[in-house]
């Protein structure tokens, strides 16, 4: 039977590529491979999944230098000279072996005003928003985001400025002040000015390219950039 | 998403980059106008140069010239502002120097270039 050579990374910031010997079988995904390792091979092996189907964002590693949602990536995609090097994503702090503590990722979503602050009471009827509207369409862009952490781990920008809330969080901002339901896009406006937010986008687009959802933070980021300097223009910058 | 996060919704938003979001601003209007003031300087030497004209026939054209003196003063203008902004950046993110030393350095720059740019500018002129 055909072996894939993989070597993977272990231990914290601090730690060694290990290889291990896994066998080929065909329609093979790269979480398919991580825990033939685990099961098979060597059970202290640290790394993170739950759906296996796309869904829950927890699988997401570097293979090969890239970062993609493992559970979702071929074998026979990404592979080359029968070897693969499996590292945890860039730019978050490593617990163990392909493990990353993603609290920083997911305190900056709060960071950036991630949250939806309704204006409406129970007395109040639906909302009617035009599924056709400009905003309408414009908030669709983080609603499929899975917070997998692929496009932060991709971002040039986070790599060197590590306060720079990123991708993931900037597209959520845009998705709630595209909201016409929400009441608090002023104060998000102001959460995501500037240097530490959208303004520090160079627009190199590596997350709108690695995104696994086909998702386009930059454009999002783009938006917010605008509407920023609309409110600092105005002077209605929070 | 942390519980903290989630209990500081709905308050005021504090510590807003206003500087950092005005210096963006100011680096893409500045950007605009130097992407036409490039242009007319490009094609000014181009037809400078293509006809031959020594310094002594270029001064003559310059001097006492004053939309040539507004055009380099506004692209001295512009170069002065979008260079330290930038340089603020990779100052930022490639040597980590940021605070006040780095906005007090870039806003020296920005005099020195201006002040160079209408020296010479004004030296066409006059």
């Amino acid at each position: 039977m055909d072996e894939l050579d993989v070597t993977v990374w272990r231990g914290g910031a601090q730690g060694k590529l290990e290889l291990f010997r896994v066998p080929r079988h065909e329609h093979q995904t790269v979480l398919d491979v991580v825990t033939h390792i685990q099961r098979h091979l060597d059970p202290t092996l640290a790394y993170r999944f739950a759906c296996r189907v796309g869904m829950c964002g927890s699988c997401a590693m570097t293979v090969d230098g890239v970062a993609r949602w493992t559970c979702r990536t071929r074998v026979d995609k990404v592979v080359r000279n029968n070897a693969l090097e499996l590292r945890p994503l860039a730019n978050l702090p490593v617990i163990r072996d392909l493990a990353c503590d993603m609290r920083e990722f997911f305190d900056k979503w709060a960071r950036a005003r991630g949250q939806f602050v309704g204006t409406a009471t129970r007395a109040d009827d639906f909302a009617r928003v035009r599924p056709d509207s400009n905003e309408r369409r414009a908030a669709d862009a983080s609603l499929d985001c899975i917070g997998c952490g692929v496009c932060y781990a991709s971002c040039d920008v986070v790599t060197a400025r590590p306060d720079y809330l990123g991708p993931a969080a900037l597209q959520r901002a845009w998705t709630l002040v595209n909201d016409l339901r929400d009441g608090d896009s002023a104060n998000r406006l102001a959460a995501v000015a500037g240097d530490p937010g959208c303004h520090a986008c160079h627009t190199h687009m590596s997350c709108t390219e690695r995104c696994p959802k086909a998702l386009a933070p930059t454009a999002a980021i783009a938006g917010l950039k605008r509407r920023v300097a609309g409110a600092l223009l105005r002077g209605e910058l929070a | 998403m942390s519980l903290a996060g989630l209990e500081n919704s709905g308050g005021a938003a504090a510590n807003t980059d206003r500087l950092g979001a005005w210096l963006w601003v100011a680096q893409r209007g500045s950007a605009g106008v130097l992407a036409l003031c490039v242009l007319i300087h490009l094609a000014t030497i181009q037809y400078a140069s293509q006809g031959g004209l020594s310094a002594a026939e270029v001064l003559a054209r310059t001097r006492g010239h004053a939309g040539l003196l507004a055009f380099y003063g506004l692209f001295t203008l512009a170069v002065a502002v979008h260079v330290p902004i930038g340089l603020r950046t990779v100052a930022a993110e490639w040597l980590h120097w940021r605070g006040r030393s780095i906005d007090v350095s870039i806003l020296l720059l920005a005099l020195a270039l201006l002040a160079g740019g209408w020296r010479a500018a004004w030296a066409l002129y006059r």
